[in-house]
């Protein structure tokens, strides 16, 4: 190989002819504008349609997964909430797609574009679940893996959910290069990209979010054969966006217009994600604000030219919740439905508990995830975790929940309350971040007309909020 | 944790031993601009595991080839690097959660 400059200016110039290479797409036939481009076009240039996706994702043990009521836990919620309210609690136990977690249904798709044009391996760049999904499905397409992931601090340690998602994706047969903390984790994976020329298996394609579709288009297919409708609402715990953006898509299309999209995140307000020290005073590694308020109000500051995760775009309500609540419920998960799951499935679900109680007794809400739990990944080790590195660990109101300090447990089911955000506040960020893409005195009709559409609100809530901005 | 402690013995370390190894990939004057005060003071490291390509000594510099056959190169940090991350110790006040003796 040729010496190239590695320095990491030298890498991060190079990144459109990287991302050219290693994904076989041409952005540029898809932008029109510093902030807008024809999303549907790119997310349907993929030409994979839902029967092919399915009919991928069988081949590779992704998908059909159960659909499940959480009876007790209904119940439950019905006990402290006024009468006829308590709606049902559905949860879709995605833990049973090969690699433990519903990202089989992104990486499946990915793995099938690779192969079909002519990649050796894949990589990605990942914190979470995702990098055990790419390599699961490389290793059922013969593929060559590699991820590179933020896994210890400058002291060398690692929390205990991390390390287990890298045991994963080297139990799969990857190559795991296992990084310092740092944002430097782009530039380590285009580096890995030049070097090998593999597929860049990012979350944010086409192939990473239309993948998810079939996760919506199966709880719709579930709901309406079990309780005939529609289910009216729908959590999912947001982090870079794909989740919620790939779930809606699919629920969309099979013609749930009226379905409630509520994302729900852990707060961790307060923690920088950049930080050595912050790193390990964090007890969840994803699904937390500290991917999903950024990648929400600026989606294309990912991997990729252009995001195919476009959560503001589906987004009907946005819910925190503490890290003290989200073990509460992972608790009663286990001891009320006999279900051990992981965080990220619960993290939702959580949130679901808030809805469930403003909700009808004959209405739906549908969790739309669990994840693999054990060793690492399990909530008594990130508390036990959390205890020996200094957090105070304890019982009372989750009000006093302080990210990085206090774990506050709930005491009982009626202080699980997630906190809703304001979703202009969310909106306006957003366009905040665009101004700062293109003056808004420059952006055109055809401009305000894809933000209105990427922020689900109207073309005349952009125009009055241009002056603002 | 323990996974990352520097282990094995003194000496010469054997062909084909499964081991991992570290790599400097920036220095804190080659980082990113614009890291928090902490992060920026330190390197930015990678550690990989594979197979030992030549007899090596902790400390030392060290070929290895990965599970997906690339070599790669670095200091040889741990012998046999392994995986000893559990459900931590017992966190009492999750027991009752759930069950009649929370109220």
């Amino acid at each position: 190989m040729t010496a190239r400059d590695l320095s990491y200016d030298a890498v991060m110039g190079r990144k459109n002819e990287i991302m050219k290479a290693s994904l076989g797409i041409d952005y540029d036939d898809f932008i029109h504008s510093p902030v807008a481009f024809d999303y549907e076009r790119m997310m349907l240039q993929t030409d994979y349609s839902h029967a092919d996706i399915t009919r991928i994702q069988r081949e590779t043990k992704v998908g059909d997964t159960p659909l499940y009521e959480l009876r007790n836990l209904t119940a439950a919620v019905r006990r402290i909430c006024e009468p006829g309210k308590g709606a049902r609690i559905l949860v879709k136990d995605e833990a049973a797609n090969a690699s433990g977690s519903f990202k089989a249904r992104r990486a499946s798709i990915s793995a099938y574009e690779a192969v079909r044009k002519g990649y050796r391996g894949m990589i990605a760049a990942t914190s979470g679940n995702y990098g055990a999904a790419v390599a699961s499905q490389a290793a059922q397409r013969g593929l060559k893996c590699i991820i590179v992931q933020e896994v210890f601090d400058s002291r060398g340690v690692g929390q205990p959910e991390i390390v287990e998602k890298g045991r994963a994706c080297e139990a799969y047969g990857a190559e795991v290069l296992k990084m310092s903390v740092g944002p430097e984790l782009f530039y380590m994976l285009l580096r890995t990209l030049e070097e090998t020329s593999y597929f860049n298996a990012s979350l944010y394609t086409p192939f990473g979010v239309r993948g998810i579709e079939t996760l919506g288009l199966e709880i719709a297919e579930q709901v309406r054969q079990r309780y005939g409708k529609d289910p009216e609402a729908v959590v999912i715990t947001h982090a870079g966006g794909g989740n919620l953006t790939g779930t809606a898509r699919g629920l969309l299309a099979a013609g749930c217009d009226h379905t409630r999209i509520v994302a729900c995140s852990v707060d961790l307000s307060g923690l920088h994600m950049a930080s050595d020290r912050d790193f390990n005073r964090k007890s969840f590694t994803t699904g937390h604000t500290g991917f999903g308020v950024p990648f929400a109000t600026w989606p294309d500051r990912v991997d990729v030219p252009r995001n195919a995760a476009r959560s503001l775009r589906y987004m009907d309500e946005y819910q925190l919740v503490s890290q003290g609540e989200v073990f509460y419920v992972t608790e009663l998960l286990t001891k009320l439905e006999g279900l051990e799951r992981g965080p990220a499935g619960n993290t939702s679900l959580t949130a679901a508990v808030t809805l469930a109680r403003q909700m009808d007794q004959d209405q739906v809400v549908v969790v739309q995830e669990t994840e693999y739990t054990g060793a690492g990944k399990h909530h008594n080790s990130q508390l036990s975790f959390a205890r020996q590195n200094g957090i105070e660990v304890r019982r009372g109101d989750p009000r006093d929940n302080v990210p990085g300090q206090t774990i506050v447990i709930p005491e009982r089911l009626e202080q699980v309350w997630g906190k809703v955000q304001d979703m202009d506040r969310l909106r306006l960020s957003y366009l905040k971040n665009a101004a700062r893409a293109c003056a808004p005195t420059s952006w055109t009709d055809s401009d305000i007309e894809f933000l209105a559409a990427d922020l689900k609100v109207n073309q005349e809530w952009v125009r009055q909020k241009m002056p603002e901005l | 944790m323990g996974q990352f402690q520097a282990g094995g013995s003194s000496g010469e370390v054997q062909v084909g031993t499964w081991v991992e190894i570290e790599q400097v990939i920036l220095t804190p004057e080659q980082r990113a601009a614009s890291l928090p005060e902490d992060t920026r003071q330190v390197p930015y490291v990678m550690r990989v595991s594979g197979f030992l390509l030549e007899p090596a000594s902790l400390g030392s510099q060290a070929r290895i080839r990965s599970l997906i056959g690339r070599e790669l190169s670095g200091v040889l940090k741990t012998v046999n690097p392994s995986y000893s991350h559990s459900f931590g110790t017992t966190i009492p006040e999750l027991l009752p959660i759930g069950t009649e003796a929370d109220p």
